[in-house]
């Protein structure tokens, strides 16, 4: 077998980190996740020359090795675990060039604990520009290491940084300052008890009373009684420990870094005098989030409208060409509608993060939560609540796991509470088919379309929910917290088209994978429980005939009455008749009692079920809105889909918290069931409560 | 005693001290560390957040935080 080298890309954000793995990687990468948490595992394999190949893991960015969140936790639980099948044979130190005073912090930590580290220092390219010079040397002797100097825009220096990983065991293990000098005694008795540790490891598990899962504790046994009494105390070495790094690298520094300010040219603050302007600043931003939701809603729905087309005619096909049976209804009524109603989204979600990656590549997004930070905290939000909040308009998955970054934990849990309420694209197929319904086709004033105008409303009223429950929470919710925020201002950059490109792909694939799982299993499960019954199910067609012996029908009436028996009388029927009495105040039938069931996994589940109740038995491929419009409510002997059931069953799905996906991560981020069910106590009961009071008033 | 908060838009100080319970590590390990420059580059509607320059690195901090760093102004 070829010798694979163990590599992890460590860095603080903003530096590239996840460029330089593009370009070491390529395309050969691939994305999970770490067992248990919703990080994301990124690794990838690189081909070094000679034969050699590399595997590359790239870990969460963080600003020094004291963690204080999952993502972080992930790099010293892996740093500290020499047996971890992913432990590094050598790290690559990522450091942005113009912020090397910043990012070397890092790069003692990780020398402190005896892995060989190589120094990349990124965007090298921008040096002639900020008149920066490096005498790397000079640099290579102080910090006991290898410098390779890249530019990952220009795919530069990446031939030198793999020679380096092919050699890296000649790369020093040694530390390159000594930061027990702020408690001598204290370390000096530490060594005496451990003599065979890195001391900054020992250090590292006495300082974080954070459960590191994987880690090996027999290695650390007895490091307990070295814990520090107070945490106040605690806290002070800590602070001597990165003061003294930072001595130690401004002295590295100041000998071998030299910037020339006359000849810099800054361009920062000439976009940041428009771009965070107390004017220009929200008008932009809000420009922005205009050209988002055009593209969202409406340049991705040419593409929506292909899916769609091509999957109903898929359907008809297969109906038509293969041979007839179980197997054939199943694949063109159950699994092939089923699959592109998740397929549908793509469009939707992809531009989503093409917008939100281009956004935090340029460097933008850290402006806007500068701006907004004061307004959200109104709310009991934080500034960075606006990234979840505004990718909730795709999906409440990503956004949720987008809150990391919110130091204070309040407005962390009430965004990740409140986000569910923005109008995720998973509502979308839903309002889509019943405005149309409902909604009478007209024009105000000639110009804005009452459906369009309806669907704004439904945008409006998702965003207002989630503002006006995130008021209420904070008041509230008590919870002491310190109001403890600090986001990096980094520098604008035009974004790589092809880390844009990847992180695209990457987010829409896991989207669709994770989505449609779940909604092909409930497809699948649908379709079996319509389709089969108990006894008066198999002997519909005799009961039917015997009940309309005499009468005058046509063949086609009978067979349609046929089609409706035996719906009702199967498995979904009887669950569906079931439910009724729960759903018929809020003007629904039991059809749409089931469909409310199923959607309970995802949302946009609602149409799949609809369209595979009502197809289920049919033989002509009509579109799922014609049926809708067509089914007649036996009780009110008129159409089921009416302005009061219709407006009842909007502002259902506005309101309820329709999605399994979402409660498993909340469940995960707030690392417990009380918030998740909260959240669904709360979401449907108001859900509910709505439908009942509008369909009554309304009726 | 001057802090923070109380630098003008484009005015610099010199980092003095300030209370590790009420100050986080975070802060320091992104380079606010007493003896350190601090500029004051552009200030939020209603004087809320501010976007520091502190030592060579951006990054903007809330008010309440920054009430406790103290500083000495330079003139």
């Amino acid at each position: 077998m070829a010798q694979q080298i163990n590599v992890a890309l460590v860095g603080n954000p903003n530096t590239g980190k996840t460029s330089v793995f593009n370009r070491l990687t390529g395309l050969n990468q691939k994305v999970g996740n770490y067992p248990g948490i919703t990080v994301e595992k990124k690794e990838g394999l690189s081909k070094l020359g000679r034969g050699k190949k590399a595997h590359i893991l790239d870990l969460p960015g963080t600003y020094s090795l004291n963690a204080s969140s999952v993502d972080e936790n992930v790099v010293i639980e892996l740093l500290l675990n020499k047996n971890d099948k992913d432990f590094p044979d050598v790290a690559i130190v990522v450091c942005d060039v113009e912020n090397l005073k910043r990012n070397l912090l890092l790069f003692t930590q990780i020398k402190d604990l005896g892995i060989p580290a190589i120094l990349a220092i990124n965007m090298s390219d921008r040096m002639q520009r900020k008149a920066i010079s490096i005498d790397i040397p000079a640099m290579e002797a102080r910090l006991e290491t290898k410098i390779a100097l890249i530019s990952s825009r220009k795919n530069e220096g990446f031939e030198y940084l793999k020679e380096l990983i092919s050699n890296y065991k000649n790369i020093s293990t040694k530390a390159c300052m000594d930061a027990t000098v702020i408690a001598p005694e204290y370390f000096e008795r530490l060594k005496r008890t451990f003599p065979n540790q890195e001391l900054y490891k020992l250090w590292l598990v006495i300082t974080h009373d954070v459960n590191f899962g994987k880690l090996d504790r027999n290695e650390f046994k007895g490091v307990g009684s070295f814990q520090i009494e107070s945490t106040g105390t605690l806290k002070r070495l800590q602070q001597k420990e990165t003061i003294k790094r930072y001595q130690f690298i401004n002295e590295t520094l100041k000998e071998t870094l030299f910037i020339d300010t006359a000849n810099a040219k800054d361009l920062r603050s000439r976009f940041d005098r428009v771009l965070t302007h107390k004017v220009w600043g929200y008008v932009i931003f809000f420009g922005i989030l205009l050209l988002m939701f055009q593209a969202i809603f409406d340049w991705s729905s040419y593409p929506m409208d292909f899916i769609d087309t091509t999957f109903a005619s898929l359907s008809e096909w297969m109906m038509h060409t293969l041979p007839p049976g179980d197997f054939t209804n199943l694949l063109a009524e159950g699994i092939v509608p089923g699959l592109g109603g998740i397929i549908i989204f793509i469009p939707q979600i992809a531009f989503l993060f093409l917008f939100i990656s281009v956004l935090e590549e340029s460097g933008y997004m850290s402006r806007v939560v500068f701006l907004m930070d004061r307004i959200m905290r109104k709310f009991g939000l934080s500034g960075k609540s606006v990234v979840p909040l505004v990718s909730g308009t795709a999906c409440a998955i990503p956004a949720i796991m987008a809150t990391r970054n919110i130091e204070n934990w309040k407005e962390r849990l009430i965004t990740i509470l409140v986000t569910p309420f923005t109008t995720c694209s998973a509502r979308l197929p839903v309002y889509l088919i019943i405005i149309s319904l409902v909604i009478p086709e007209e024009r105000i004033m000639g110009i804005f379309s009452l459906q369009g105008l309806t669907l704004m409303f439904l945008y409006f009223l998702g965003f207002a929910s989630a503002i006006v429950s995130a008021y209420l929470l904070d008041k509230v919710l008590k919870i002491r917290n310190r109001s403890f925020f600090v986001i990096e201002m980094p520098n604008y950059k035009v974004p790589m088209p092809k880390n844009v490109v990847i992180t695209v792909v990457e987010k829409t694939k896991s989207f669709v994978l994770g989505a449609g799982k779940i909604i092909l299993a409930i497809s699948v499960i649908l379709w079996v429980l319509a389709s089969y019954g108990p006894s008066n199910f198999k002997k519909a067609e005799s009961l039917v005939m015997e009940a309309n012996k005499g009468n005058d029908i046509s063949q086609k009436e009978l067979e349609a009455k046929i089609a409706s028996f035996k719906l009702e009388h199967s498995y979904i029927g009887i669950i569906g008749k079931g439910l009724e009495p729960a759903v018929a105040p809020l003007g629904y039938d039991w059809k749409i009692g089931i469909a409310i069931v199923s959607s309970f996994a995802a949302r946009e589940v609602f149409v799949g079920t609809l369209a595979t109740i009502y197809s289920v038995g049919s033989e002509e491929k009509e579109t799922i809105r014609n049926r809708m419009a067509a089914e007649i409510n036996p009780i009110l002997g008129a159409p089921q889909f009416n302005f009061a059931s219709g407006v009842s069953l909007l502002l259902f799905y506005a309101f309820a918290m329709q999605c399994m996906s979402t409660l498993a991560v909340v469940r995960k981020e707030t690392n417990s069931w009380k918030w998740p069910l909260w959240q669904l106590f709360f979401m449907s009961s108001l859900a509910y409560i709505v439908a009942l009071g509008t369909y009554q008033i309304l009726n | 005693m001057p802090t923070i908060a109380s630098l003008k838009k484009g005015q610099k100080g010199i980092i003095k001290t300030f209370s590790l319970d009420l100050v986080p590590l975070k802060l320091l390990e992104m380079g606010c560390l007493p003896g350190n420059e601090v500029t004051l580059v552009q200030l939020a509607p209603f004087h809320d957040p501010l976007y520091l320059n502190i030592n060579g690195s951006h990054l903007a901090i809330r008010k309440e935080i920054a009430a406790q760093i103290e500083i000495e102004l330079i003139p």
